[in-house]
């Protein structure tokens, strides 16, 4: 019988054939937790009698959710995951290196065909990777880091097949996001998706990290992008599905007509095209998170705001999505191209998209944000209203102040 | 420590996609402090909610509930509230596993009709559900049997610490 990708990657992880809706457990290549859950898994690893992580190469501590420390009790948080890491010889990313996400891709904790496990919801990203990666709690981390473990139910898998190939000034957002909102938040629930077809071929590993991202936004237990066209600078044997694989359901879309899209408030599912929401007032742009902060969208960021100011009446926030992002940001003049017009740069990490710090709004302000939320309160007040769309839409409505389609600015 | 397994307590009664930003607002969730997450559970949904429940009070939901992020300070703020179970039509992954994980039971009940302040009999141990307010029963989809020995024993931390790993 076929077998699905995610199929496959358990199978190989198990040591047997498995299917859908078999209960597993399997081992797991690499793990990793960040600071808004990385405490209580270093609470919940010593209750349960942790001693060792099951390999210190492969277990990871990243300080991205609110980084550098925005006040005293977060500090000590911080303090103990530094501790914790020095004890157990693991590696910890410190402030400014970069959200957790983007740090296991540049750093090779993640490969193609591996498991791996995060205690954070974005943990799909590595789908990008044509990895099998899935989001869990503290607790559950706190296990896999001490057995090398999880227990899994294999899902079922929803193939989503889009012909065509994207129109220039289209991204690989504006796809998601359409994609979100023809599943719903909850349509992937307990279940894996394949992204496969031509729109997905062409697309450079950011963009494939960052339509992987979004797939938590449909409830999947994770989201793989069909290795073909996939290019990394190592060598790699990819996992394919077989051509009788078995898929709970199939979408079929043609994307070649696509325009940019905006996720209204409150929910990522509330998806239009971007000509619904044009003319929208804005106070506050926000280019970066684990969807949307690699060199990719500040370059188009940059492209846009060339030699222009942003509109008296925004203020805009960049968060690169890691260091290493900032650096080549900064070698190739975006970086000042973006400081120039008006943008204002903060450390890399999560930044304002949890709501912690970093750039709350205000009482009836609205954001146009390239994040992948936006549930009431989500950047830290429930009396702000949050819009998303691709790095370029955000670029274009900070220039004029307003919802803007990219597209005239980019062809 | 087992958990309790006969409830009988009032229902609090919410809608569809209830996300943890609601539940928990992520401002909050950097502690190890539970009283710190018991003051602000759903505060941006009910700020009335916190000075409501009773302990042993039942949370209802409709579907996909605790979806967005995978804090596991969701159910955590919810247990440490007083909420003793919570029941849903549906609810989102990572808080599913959250929520059997710190010991919070969870029970799945797809066709539910359950209104505000409706007085609740619950068996955990056979997922069924008794309504008295309305006088309908309804029983609650099964949970995998990983899980019912995760939830027997209090949550994952104390399975762990017996068993050492892992066992189906």
């Amino acid at each position: 019988m076929g077998q699905t990708i995610s199929e496959k990657i358990i199978s190989n992880h198990v040591g047997k054939e498995v299917y859908a809706g078999e209960l597993v457990i399997s081992k797991v290549d690499g793990c990793m937790a960040s600071d808004t859950t990385g405490p209580l898994t270093i609470k919940a690893f010593r209750e349960m009698g942790g001693k060792k992580v099951f390999n210190p190469e492969k277990c990871a501590l990243i300080i991205d959710h609110a980084a550098p420390s925005p006040n005293e009790r977060i500090a000590n948080l911080h303090k103990m995951m530094r501790d914790f890491a020095k004890e157990q010889g693991m590696r910890l990313f410190e402030i400014g290196e970069g959200i957790c996400h983007q740090v296991m891709v540049e750093n090779q904790y993640v490969k193609p065909g591996d498991i791996f496990i995060g205690a954070d919801s974005h943990t799909p990203t590595y789908g990008a990777l044509n990895a099998f990666a899935c989001g869990v709690g503290s607790t559950d981390l706190a296990a896999t880091m001490m057995t090398g473990k999880i227990w899994l139910k294999v899902p079922q898998t929803i193939q989503i097949n889009c012909s065509g190939k994207l129109q220039d000034g289209v991204t690989a957002k504006d796809l998601i996001l359409f994609l979100v909102g023809k599943v719903t938040v909850s349509g992937a629930t307990y279940q894996a998706i394949e992204f496969t077809g031509e729109a997905f071929e062409s697309l450079s590993l950011a963009s494939r990290m960052t339509i992987a991202n979004m797939s938590s936004e449909m409830g999947a237990k994770t989201g793989i992008v069909h290795p073909k066209g996939l290019a990394l600078d190592y060598d790699f044997e990819s996992i394919t599905p077989d051509t009788d694989a078995n898929y709970v359901k199939t979408f079929n879309f043609d994307v070649s007509d696509l325009e940019p899209q905006v996720s209204a408030p409150e929910s990522p599912d509330n998806v239009h095209n971007i000509s619904n929401y044009e003319g929208t007032k804005i106070n506050y742009a926000f280019i970066g998170t684990c969807c949307n902060g690699r060199l990719e969208d500040l370059d188009v960021a940059a492209e846009i705001l060339k030699g222009k100011k942003i509109h008296p009446d925004v203020r805009m926030v960049i968060a690169p999505a890691s260091q290493s992002v900032l650096l080549d940001a900064i070698s190739n003049g975006t970086m000042s191209t973006l400081i120039e017009a008006g943008a204002s740069l903060i450390t890399s990490g999560c930044g304002p998209c949890v709501g912690t710090h970093q750039g709350v709004p205000a009482d009836g302000e609205v954001v146009i944000s390239a994040a992948n939320r936006n549930f009431r309160g989500r950047m830290g007040n429930p009396n702000s209203n949050i819009y998303l769309g691709a790095p370029s839409t955000v670029a274009a409505s900070a220039l004029e102040g307003q919802i803007t389609n990219p597209k005239k600015y980019l062809l | 420590m087992a958990v309790q397994t006969n409830i009988r307590a009032k229902a609090h009664v919410y809608g569809d996609h209830i996300d943890t930003d609601r539940i928990i607002p992520g401002k909050y969730t950097k502690t190890l402090d539970l009283s710190t997450l018991a003051n602000h559970v759903l505060e941006d949904l009910d700020p009335k909610f916190n000075k409501e429940v009773k302990p042993g009070d039942i949370l209802v939901a409709g579907i996909n509930f605790g979806c967005g992020s995978s804090r596991e300070q969701a159910p955590l703020a919810l247990k440490q509230s007083g909420v003793s179970v919570v029941i849903a039509k549906d609810f989102a992954r990572i808080f599913f596993r959250n929520a059997i994980n710190i010991g919070l039971p969870v029970l799945e009940i797809a066709d539910h009709s359950i209104q505000k302040n409706a007085l609740l009999d619950i068996d955990l141990k056979t997922g069924i559900v008794k309504d008295l307010t309305a006088n309908i029963t309804y029983t609650a989809t099964k949970l995998p049997d990983i899980m019912i020995d995760i939830l027997a024993e209090g949550g994952l931390v104390n399975y762990l610490t017996k068993n050492g790993t892992y066992t189906l």
